[in-house]
Order: C-alpha cells, then sequence, then structure tokens
C-alpha cells in the first residue's frame, strides 16, 4: 500500500459543527473518506492509503483543485481508496464536505 | 396494460442501500450511537499484507439505538467492503455486540450482508463465526431476541448463513438470498448439470427470498424497502423470545419433517407444487402482496421451533 | 462469341451440384458439409451472416469443418466477426482474405491473426459502406444467412432480428449469388414473409434457433454517478438549447443515463415533447420508462434485443412491426436513417486526441468499426433543413451567407475523463497510430474523425469544437474538459477561461447544474427489475441480468 499525504493551504474554513463525516465504501472503482475537525482554519490535512502506486501527482492535482474549491479549513482527511477514479475522488470529497457542513450530528 | 414510468424517490431500496443508509433508515431519528467508530481506525491488521486497502470500520457497524421507542442494539454488514466478509475486526465487533445485548438484555437487530469469510483472514473469521453462534445461543437463552435482516447485494452465505439460522426471526427480500455454498462454488464441485451458476432465475429458485420464506426458512416476507424492513422489526420484536433445549428439538424434528416432506423436489418449482401453490411457474413474477397471500396459505412455518 | 451468362450457368452449376445432397431446397444437416463443398468453389467470396446480433452459427461450424484441400481460399465478406468459426476459416486455410466491419468479440485473436498474418485483410468499414460494397465490388457468391423459420417453398421469415438479411440477400441472389438459409425451424406457413423463396436457394433446419447475444441491454444498477452527471449536461447544454427531436444513441452506460433521465430530470426542465421524439435505435430496455411517460413518437432499429419482443409487440404505434405484430428491424436503412434523417449522433469512445479524432483501437485488440463511422458523420448529402442543423451550421461557419450555408449534424462524444482501469481518455497520439504502422495500412484506423465530431461531453463540462477557430483552440477546448488526465493537466489556463468566457466550453456550474445533485434517484429506473416493472411485465429480461 501506498501512503500520500498533503498539507495544504486554504481559503476558508469547513462550515457548521459536525465533529466527523463519513462517505464512501471501500470498493473497486470507490474510496471512502473520512473528515474530522483538526487543525488550523485555513490548512487541510489530506491522507491517502492506496493499493495504486505511482500516482502522487494525480492525487495532488485532484486535492489541490479541491481546496480551491471547496471551503474545507480546519479538516483532517483521511482516504482508504479501492482504486477510484479522480471525478469519483473529487466528488466524494465535495460530499464529505457537504456533510461535515450539515446540521449537528 | 401500462406500466408506471417512474418510481416514487421516497422509497429506499434496501438492496442499493449502503449499511448506514439501512441503519439511517430502520433506527429512530437521531437515536443511533455508534461503537467503535471509523474515527477510531480499528482496522484489520491482515489486509495490507495483500496489498488490499481497509475500512476504517471494516465493514460492519455497530452500535446502540431505538426503533419505535424500543431500545436496542444493532448490527450492519457493509455488503460492497470485500463482499461483506468476516474479518477478524469484522468478527469481532459483531461478537462484542452480541455479548453487549446478553448482558444488557437488549435484543439485537443485524442486517447481513456477506458472502462468508475473508479468505485473507480465514482462521480469524472462521473462529469469529463459531464464537458469534456460541454467543447468540447464549444471548437467546438469555431472553434476548435477534433479528436478521437479509436482502442485499452479497446475500448471506458461508458461515453468515450458519449465523442466521441461529436468528430469532429472519426477514428476507425477494433480492435477497440465504445460503452457505455459493452457486459457482457448487457448479465447480458438482458440475454445470447439477447447478448452472449463471442461470440466475436458478439460483434465486434455490436461495432466495422467496424461496426462503416458502420453505420456512425465513420467517417475514418484505418488500424491497427500507421502510417494509423497519416494520418487520417492529413486528418481530413483539414475538416471544427464549432459547432452550425444548425449542432445539422442535427445530430439529421441523427439519426432519420439511426433508420428508419436500425433499424428493429437483427444483425450486417441485418443491413449490408440493406445498400447493396454485402456479409454480408464476412465483417469482408475483408482487409482494399477491406472493404473501398465497405463501401464507401453504408455506411451511418456522414459528413453535425457530 | 462472348457469352454473357457466364454467372448464371456457373450458378445453375452449383445449383445442380448442391441439389445431389438436397430434397427439393431442403438440406438435411448432418448432410450440410458435404453440400457445402458441392455448392462452394475455392476462391468464392462468401457473406457468412455475422450481423451484429444474430450468428447464423450453423452454418459457421459447417463450414468450419469443409475439407481445406477441396475449398480453400475464400474471400469471406460479412458484418461481423462474433464466433469463434468465423477466425477457425482462416487458422484451417479454408478462407484467406477478409473484408468485414466490426469483430468486438473477436478483437484480441483477430489481432492476433492479422499481426501473424493468418489473414490478409482487405479493409475494416463501416456496416453501411460494406453493405454498399456488396453492389458494387464485394459481391458475394454465396450467403450463408440466418433466419427464424422457412416453408418449403423457401420463403423466410426473419423475424424481429431481421438486421442484414434482405440486404445481403438482394445482393447476392439479384448478383447471380447462392443463398443458403439456416433456419430455426419448417413451417406450413411462415408469419410474415421477409424475403421471399424464389431469392432463396437452398435452406437447412437447425432444429433450433440462431445464435443471438443481447448486447444493448445496460443494468441501471450499474449507471454512476458521474455518468448521470454527463447526461445532465448532455440534456441541459445540448439536447435543450439546440432542440434536438431526432437522433441516435451509441451503446453505452453514459447514454443509457441519458435514456432513464428524460422522465425524470428532462421532464422536470419541461422538454418532453421537444426533444428525443424520433430514434433510429435498437430496443434498449432503458428506453422503456420514456416510452410509457409518452416522450417517444417513433424507433426505427437495427436489430432486436432479446427479451424486448412482448414489449415491441405491444406499442406498435412506436417500433415498426410486421402484419405478424413482431418486429421488423433492418441495419441498412436505420444506418441510412442516422445518416439523413437524425440531427445527432451521441456515443463514447475509447481515445481522443489533441485534433478530436476518436478510436477505440487499443495495442492488442481490434474491434473494428461497426456502426459508428456512419452514423458519427455529418453527411454532405443532406439538403432538408432543421432548426439544430441549421444552428451548428451557422456557430461552424458564421462568416457565410446564410442561404449558402450547409447545416452541420451534432456528432458528440460523451464519457468520463477515465475509463476502464483508469486508463485516460484523452491521449496525445491515438494508438491507432502505431496499429496503422504495425498492419502497413494506408489510413490510421478512427471511428469519428476531428472534422466531423462537434462536441465532447465530459464530467467537466461541454467543448462545442464548433465554436472553435483554429487548431490551438480546438487543442485547448479539448484539453479544457480533459479533466486530471495529463492532457487534461497540461492547458493553458489563460486560454481556457477565455474559452469558457465565450461559452466554447460550458462548466457544469455555467449551465446551473451542481455535479452533486447527480444521484441515483434521478433514474427513472435503477435497476433491470424496475424496467420490468415499467413496461407492465411485458419487458423478459434474460437470465444473466435478473437477481429474483
Amino acid at each position: 500500500m501506498e501512503t500520500l499525504r498533503f498539507e495544504l493551504a486554504t481559503s476558508s474554513p469547513a462550515k457548521g459543527s459536525r465533529k466527523i463525516a463519513l462517505v464512501g465504501v471501500v470498493a473497486s472503482g470507490n474510496l471512502e473518506v473520512l473528515l474530522e475537525r483538526e487543525g488550523p482554519p485555513n490548512r487541510c490535512t489530506i491522507e491517502i492509503s492506496t493499493a495504486a502506486h505511482g500516482f502522487g501527482p494525480l492525487w495532488e492535482a485532484v486535492t489541490t483543485d479541491f481546496v480551491s474549491r471547496r471551503a474545507a479549513g480546519g479538516l483532517r482527511i483521511s482516504i482508504n481508496d479501492g482504486g477510484a477514479r479522480p471525478d469519483t475522488v473529487s466528488l466524494r470529497l465535495a460530499q464529505g464536505v457537504r456533510l461535515i457542513e450539515g446540521p449537528d450530528a | 396494460m401500462t406500466g408506471s414510468s417512474t418510481i416514487p424517490t421516497s422509497r429506499l431500496s434496501w438492496f442499493e442501500a449502503g449499511a448506514r443508509q439501512r441503519l439511517a433508515a430502520l433506527v429512530d431519528p437521531g437515536s443511533f450511537m455508534e461503537f467503535i467508530g471509523p474515527e477510531q481506525r480499528m482496522i484489520s491488521p491482515h489486509l495490507q499484507i495483500f496489498d488490499l486497502p481497509a475500512q476504517f470500520d471494516d465493514g460492519i457497524v455497530v452500535g446502540a439505538a431505538r426503533i419505535d421507542g424500543a431500545r436496542l442494539l444493532v448490527a450492519a454488514q457493509e455488503g460492497r467492503f470485500m463482499g461483506g466478509a468476516f474479518g477478524e475486526v469484522h468478527g469481532a465487533k459483531l461478537l462484542g455486540l452480541l455479548h453487549a445485548a446478553q448482558a444488557l438484555r437488549r435484543d439485537l437487530v443485524i442486517a447481513f450482508d456477506t458472502g462468508g469469510v475473508r479468505l485473507q483472514e480465514a482462521n480469524a473469521g472462521e473462529l469469529a463465526i463459531s464464537e458469534i453462534i456460541r454467543a447468540m445461543v447464549e444471548a437467546r437463552t438469555a431472553g434476548v431476541r435477534v433479528v436478521g435482516l437479509i436482502g442485499g447485494r452479497a446475500g448471506c452465505y458461508g458461515g453468515g448463513g450458519l449465523i442466521a439460522g441461529c436468528c430469532s426471526t429472519l426477514v428476507v427480500s425477494e433480492p435477497g438470498r440465504i445460503s452457505v455454498s455459493g452457486p459457482e462454488v457448487i457448479e465447480t464441485n458438482k458440475g454445470v448439470e447439477e447447478f448452472d451458476s449463471r442461470d440466475r432465475a436458478l439460483v434465486w429458485r434455490t436461495m432466495g427470498g422467496k424461496h426462503r420464506y416458502l420453505i420456512g426458512c425465513a420467517d417475514i416476507f418484505v418488500d424491497d424497502d427500507a421502510a417494509a424492513f423497519r416494520d418487520a422489526v417492529i413486528a418481530a420484536l413483539g414475538r416471544p423470545a427464549g432459547f432452550d433445549g425444548v425449542r432445539l428439538a422442535a427445530e430439529q424434528a421441523r427439519l426432519e419433517h420439511r426433508l420428508a416432506r419436500l425433499g424428493a423436489g429437483r427444483d425450486g418449482r417441485d418443491v413449490w407444487r408440493s406445498l400447493g401453490l396454485p402456479d409454480a411457474e408464476a412465483v417469482p413474477e408475483l408482487s409482494t402482496e399477491a406472493f404473501r397471500r398465497e405463501a401464507d396459505a401453504c408455506r411451511e412455518t418456522a414459528d413453535d421451533a425457530r | 462469341m462472348k457469352h454473357w451468362d457466364t454467372k448464371r450457368q456457373a450458378r445453375q452449376a452449383r445449383l445442380a451440384n448442391g441439389t445431389v445432397h438436397a430434397a427439393g431446397k431442403i438440406v438435411a444437416a448432418d448432410a450440410l458439409v458435404a453440400f457445402l463443398e458441392a455448392v462452394i468453389v475455392p476462391g468464392d467470396r462468401v457473406c457468412l451472416e455475422g450481423d451484429n446480433q444474430k450468428q447464423a452459427d450453423l452454418l459457421a461450424h459447417a463450414l468450419a469443418q469443409v475439407d481445406p484441400g477441396k475449398i480453400h481460399d475464400l474471400h469471406m465478406v460479412q458484418s461481423g466477426i462474433v464466433l469463434p468459426e468465423h477466425l477457425d476459416l482462416f487458422d484451417k486455410g479454408i478462407a484467406r482474405r477478409l473484408d468485414f466491419s466490426y469483430s468486438g468479440p473477436q478483437s484480441a485473436r483477430i489481432a492476433r491473426m492479422l499481426f501473424g498474418g493468418k489473414i490478409e485483410l482487405g479493409a475494416i468499414h463501416t456496416y453501411l459502406e460494406l453493405f454498399a460494397r456488396y453492389f458494387i465490388d464485394l459481391t458475394p457468391q454465396v450467403a450463408l444467412i440466418a433466419a427464424v423459420s422457412a416453408d418449403r417453398e423457401g420463403n423466410l421469415y426473419t423475424g424481429p432480428n431481421t438486421e442484414d438479411t434482405p440486404t445481403v440477400v438482394e445482393a447476392a441472389s439479384f448478383g447471380n449469388g447462392l443463398v443458403i438459409a439456416q433456419v430455426g425451424e419448417i413451417v406450413e406457413h411462415v408469419p410474415r414473409v421477409d424475403i421471399p423463396g424464389d431469392q432463396v436457394h437452398f435452406i437447412v433446419d437447425a432444429g433450433k434457433p440462431f445464435y443471438v447475444e443481447p448486447l444493448f441491454t445496460r443494468d441501471p444498477a450499474a449507471v454512476t454517478e458521474t455518468q448521470i452527471l454527463t447526461a445532465m449536461l448532455a440534456i441541459k447544454g445540448l439536447y435543450q438549447p439546440y432542440g434536438i427531436r431526432r437522433l441516435n444513441h451509441g451503446i453505452g452506460f453514459n447514454t443509457a443515463a441519458i435514456e432513464l433521465l428524460l422522465p425524470t430530470y428532462a421532464e422536470r426542465l419541461g422538454l418532453k415533447g421537444k426533444i428525443c421524439t424520433h430514434w433510429a435505435l435498437n430496443p434498449h430496455p432503458t428506453l422503456i420508462p420514456a416510452i410509457e411517460a409518452g416522450w417517444v413518437e417513433q424507433v426505427h432499429s437495427f436489430g432486436s434485443e432479446v427479451g424486448m419482443e412482448d414489449y415491441i409487440r405491444a406499442r406498435s404505434d412506436i417500433f415498426f412491426t410486421g402484419a405478424d405484430g413482431s418486429l421488423r428491424s433492418n441495419r441498412a436503412f436505420s444506418q441510412t436513417a442516422g445518416l439523413y434523417a437524425c440531427d445527432l449522433f451521441i456515443g463514447s469512445t475509447l481515445e481522443i486526441d489533441l485534433t478530436g479524432h476518436s478510436s477505440t483501437i487499443t495495442p492488442d485488440r481490434i474491434a473494428g468499426f461497426g456502426g459508428a463511422p456512419n452514423m458519427g458523420s455529418d453527411a454532405r448529402g443532406r439538403r432538408h433543413p432543421s432548426p439544430p442543423w441549421l444552428r451548428s451550421g451557422q456557430e461552424a461557419d458564421p462568416d457565410t451567407p446564410a442561404p449558402l450555408r450547409r447545416g452541420r449534424k451534432l456528432v458528440v462524444q460523451i464519457g468520463e475523463t477515465f475509463g476502464e482501469g483508469n486508463a485516460p481518455l484523452f491521449v496525445e497520439a491515438l494508438s491507432a497510430l502505431a496499429l496503422a504502422e504495425k498492419l502497413d495500412l494506408p489510413l490510421a484506423p478512427v471511428m469519428v474523425y476531428a472534422d466531423d465530431t462537434t462536441h465532447i461531453i465530459t464530467e467537466e463540462g461541454i467543448a462545442n469544437l464548433l465554436l472553435c477557430r483554429g487548431k490551438d483552440e480546438r487543442e485547448q477546448a479539448i484539453r479544457g474538459v480533459a479533466g486530471f488526465t495529463e492532457v487534461g493537466r497540461q492547458r493553458d489556463l489563460k486560454m481556457v477561461e477565455r474559452l469558457r468566457e465565450r461559452k466554447v466550453i460550458q462548466r457544469p456550474e455555467d449551465l446551473g447544474i451542481d455535479p452533486l445533485d447527480a444521484d441515483r434517484s434521478l433514474l427513472a429506473a435503477r435497476s433491470i427489475k424496475d424496467l420490468m416493472l415499467a413496461s407492465g411485465g411485458l419487458y423478459l429480461p434474460p437470465s444473466r441480468f435478473r437477481n429474483w
């Protein structure tokens, strides 16, 4: 398994007060995204565990694009990847942020 | 004859839903408290050896909740992760839940969706199955009800099928399947003439929800609808609890009688004809209502024995 | 003195040789190999009906058993290389040369055999093009065809899977060729006459129906959120503004998602009656909900689809049916319809390059072309106007005065930026180029050319190539929807932004679409069972799709 970690600067913090959110499932072509509130409001940490080696630049592009589009500051995001395509990764990240912004669990 | 052009989007298909969605639909809103949640990262210690990704909850969600006000313990397997199969942590979470159910005298609902034991964690998985069966029997002996729900993509196979057989009540929908050996395994071992695993209509006639309901392997038959599963759970929790030698003996007698009565049938349709169903060929196409009406008139039951 | 009836005489000789093995027109199945050895001549052009769906499997099996010492060097001309026997002929030296269109199921083996020199390739064609050559320079001398049933006079019922048969028989029978049909049964009266008996010379009773595969069934359960997003883009970004009423969908999950979104998403946009009314389309089960909801006026089909027969019978307002009530399909006419009578083709591909050429060739698989090059091409012979055709023409060429400006058919490639096995859809150079070199082909096998392609839709948005001025704009428009692929990541950000301002590129948000809204609850049917229920129980899904 390959582990990747990105510490990204963000423009704004994630809204809402939900402490954790979980989207997705570890299945072929899918991924699980766990979001937790952690760290300063202008940073987002994304850790990825994946069996597909050598896709670092691609993950970097996807995660950089994600934080530029969504308010994701103050989040620790942990991913278990089942070989998902980049569009699925972007979708799950966006779904995760929307979920954690939701009303208090 | 015109069909419907759209399906009501308010209905949640149990078959399509994931473990967490199923639990959310089953329990009273806001009543679910998860034990050993994903943020605890209690993942499988074995999968990385095989370069396989882990899942934070190891494919089973367990916790406490209320259903229609009643305090219960609940578990739901994620059929899309490793086929919902049992591994070390997965099995331990369900085992711990059963111990808790016994200690707290709380009834337990298990949403099964499993192909059996993970090959990668075979020993731990098989041990877990055995421990779970023991724990289930002990819990039931102490008066706990264990309600099993089967209607997911992976069905309920292998060790899962064995565990299901120990539940107080089983709720099944048409897409659900219950068995021990899977279709491909039977075909590989006995040949395609004996069982063509690609003949899916045959698979469902042999292991599917309608057949299981008809022969008394499952107790409540519902639509592929999370709301229907919830109603069935509420009904199941109203049934008498308890488990002892008398009941076991009754179960043994029931199974012997059933085998004698229906064992000569070569195909599900033969069995249904023996039961007295008016049109065995039509069974798979019957709606839930029509099927239940016909089935209730002649099905094998397990009520006094399970 | 010159003789002008030599071919007719030759056919008479074949008939005489064949009659030895027949009773009237009927050849017994166990005499089939000897019969074929008697009527076929080495070097013959033979059309063995390998259609897209149905296969003359008994005849294929028998032909593969003839003695190569007697029958050899045949030139096979057929639509599809589908059965293993189709290639066994070349392995055994019975056949030497091949002209065909589609080889999907045999794509790996045919590639190996072509590279290994076991097949002399004439050319790979699109269906309509091959049919055309049946009448000019590839007329079959022997046609081995498949029908559902025959009467003793040789009148044939080809039924829902009529497909290529009338075209093949027209060329062979009227071109001095021999027509031999395998049938599922011989009956007193055929339900309807698809092929008149005086065009058919011999028939053999196979004792069972011909082989046919369900190729056009897509399980709604497998449709992903990204495919739903691209479907929303297609409907709101193309079908609505251009007003697409007459169209063809290439088979795939992206187009299946469009079909399943009509009664829901498109309904909410108020589009019923305004789009998707007339189709050149195989009977896709995923179109059932739209038909039931009143979206569809008429469908003409290339072939049938397993399980749809009863549904089609009960919907004769929509489909083309015979006096007997069953579907009459016809590939040649559906292909012609796609060319001249449809305003849009939309389909999926495996590779798109920076110019906009697309191809499904990969280094070790040759699947051929099928119908896409034809359906995905602009018909320059078209003369009748329609609003979408005129609008596309204006977008492509705003400077020419309107009365002299031809319209354009919309040709759309739709897909996710990363496909199967995370292979990128967008590439710098098509694998087809490497293949052309390897096989010494004068042309790389391109499925749809750039100058026919009008739009590309991915989850990142829609690129309108009609609005591009020059090579650079085209390249950046493509890079601008290529997502996180290498090609996409190397875009000129400033130029892509400018293209977006001009609406050459439209992102989901530009069209008021939130990707998070693209979820499966939008599908009018979410499973094969839902489709069956939507049809009122008339659609009978093949076993492999059941979960009940």
